[in-house]
């Protein structure tokens, strides 16, 4: 049979992994039921699917809850990300005054700053939300300002010969060139919001109406319901893959035309 | 507009020195004319500061001494840069497009300047493509149909074909002579190779490096349009030997060097 090469390299990169995924899943069964290891300690692939199925209302409930924190919190990361990058792009004064707050803020751990947040705010919601964007904010500022800075300087002198306004400038060159760098904070910030989300559920403790996936596992951890710890586990790991598939689909939409990063490769 | 005869200063240099902030100094010692109607070359090994004084010519930068004077207002510049520097998002009608979108020229009187200048390089069939799509000598012409578009008063090109194949550059070479005298350009023209800046000027300044200096500058007293035959001349052989001699006699053997390529 002949194939495209690259329509080849497609399958194969859907296959491979695929197949890894079978095999592991596969010993992981056997070893599990050769060696009769108890549910409460490892439970096999299996049961966790039943448990997926069997615990579906309260489990994607949790999982919309945190879902639906992490997005949000994606959301304001970006707005605020990106309009403190385009601040930080109008001036070295301003970036060389404020940018270590923001690395301060990275480099502070979320899991000692939840607790005063939520004592801070009250509504719980808003709080969760604005633990994960403190998780989630930096990569998009500095990737941001980074690709804001580097346009090119050829382009710069241009846009200098013909008088153009810094407006114009900063919406015909600087943005659309840091677009490549954006995605790529938003890629990571994708998966720092739903880390972020899950952290300050842990440290949030709630249950109720909001209760997200962390707490499911907290409470699943406290009555030795191992397999629901699996099955929560395993829709924390889904989403963030569906996420981070998102923000692919996002950046190849809006780079594919002429980005080096999303042009097919040449041979 | 007044004092537009060919022949007349369009800018003038005068005093000029450029030392660099760490001390180094780009430029020294610069007194030239720009006259309407020529196409002056500057050749000079690397680091004699040719590209400098380029970017002084279109204030992209200032001088340390001296004044640039631009006789009869600030003339409008269509600049060319080595690489073709254009917009990888855009396609070539919106790359050419760019400076007149930047004086906020209304919409379709931009237009029918793009098409005119992308007819003008021999691009017309291209003005939707990307420019990856193009080839290095046809980014090349987007580029200087980027520069025609606002019908500039003069025309900035700092080693425009230096990183063309010698035939695609000398192509290149023929199809800028034909615009020249065409359109009336006035063209100060940046090389590192001396028979390119024989075969395309009406005047060459020689410079020299460390620190930067023309050493020497004539007219290239020949016939225009230019044919291949002027490049086999004796003329031409003795304006390229002269000249290869200017620049030798101002530095050392690794000036040479960059002479003998």
């Amino acid at each position: 049979m002949t194939m495209q090469p690259d329509r080849r390299e497609r399958w194969l990169r859907i296959i491979a992994p695929a197949c890894v995924g079978v095999v592991v899943l596969a010993l992981w069964q056997a070893l599990v039921v050769v060696y009769r290891v108890p549910v409460y300690l490892v439970p096999s692939p299996l049961v966790v699917a039943r448990t997926l199925v069997s615990d579906r209302v309260l489990l994607f409930h949790a999982l919309a809850s945190t879902l639906g924190v992490a997005l949000a919190a994606l959301a304001v990361a970006i707005v605020a990300g990106v309009g403190a990058a385009l601040l930080f792009a109008q001036s070295r004064w301003i970036e060389t005054s404020l940018f270590p707050y923001a690395i301060l803020l990275q480099v502070t751990p979320i899991v000692s700053i939840a607790p005063l947040i939520i004592i801070w705010v009250h509504d719980l919601w808003v709080a969760l939300v604005l633990c994960a964007v403190v998780v989630a904010i930096f990569p998009v500022i500095s990737n941001t300002t980074l690709g804001l800075r580097s346009a090119d300087p050829g382009l710069a002198d241009l846009f200098r010969i013909a008088g153009a306004s810094r407006w114009q400038t900063l919406w015909r060159l600087r943005v659309p060139g840091a677009l490549p760098y954006f995605f790529g904070g938003l890629r990571i910030a994708s998966g720092l919001a739903l880390i972020g989300a899950v952290v300050a559920e842990f440290v949030a403790g709630t249950g109720g109406a909001s209760a997200g996936l962390a707490y499911q596992i907290l409470l699943a951890g406290m009555q030795l319901d191992i397999p629901r710890m699996f099955a929560a586990l395993v829709l924390i790991a889904a989403a963030g893959v569906a996420l981070f598939a998102v923000t692919s689909v996002l950046a190849h939409a809006a780079l594919a035309r002429w980005h080096e990063s999303e042009l097919p490769r040449e041979r | 507009m007044t004092g537009s005869a060919a022949g007349s200063t369009l800018i003038e240099l005068s005093g000029i020195a450029k030392t660099w902030p760490n001390g180094i100094g780009a430029l020294t010692g610069i007194d030239l004319d720009i006259r309407r109607g020529e196409f002056l070359t500057l050749v000079g090994p690397s680091g004699c500061g040719k590209s400098t004084l380029l970017k002084l010519i279109a204030g992209l930068t200032r001088p340390t001494q001296g004044r640039v004077i631009a006789r009869g207002g600030p003339p409008r510049i269509g600049f060319v840069f080595q690489a073709p520097t254009l917009m990888p998002w855009a396609r070539v009608s919106a790359n050419v497009r760019l400076p007149l979108d930047l004086a906020r020229m209304p919409r379709a009187h931009a237009d029918a300047r793009v098409a005119d200048a992308l007819a003008r390089v021999g691009l017309v069939a291209f003005a939707g493509s990307l420019p990856r799509e193009l080839s290095g000598g046809m980014q090349m012409r987007v580029s200087i149909a980027r520069a025609l578009v606002t019908e500039p008063d003069l025309l900035l090109m700092d080693e425009p074909f230096g990183a063309l194949d010698e035939f695609t550059r000398q192509r290149m070479d023929g199809e800028l002579l034909a615009l020249w005298s065409a359109q009336r350009l006035t063209v100060v023209f940046v090389t590192h190779s001396i028979q390119e800046a024989v075969f395309l000027s009406t005047r060459v300044a020689a410079m020299a490096a460390r620190p930067g200096r023309i050493v020497d500058a004539w007219e290239i007293d020949e016939p225009c349009p230019r044919t291949d035959a002027f490049r086999l001349s004796p003329a031409f052989a003795a304006h390229a030997q002269r000249l290869s001699l200017r620049v030798a006699e101002a530095g050392g053997s690794e000036l040479d060097r960059a002479i003998a390529r």
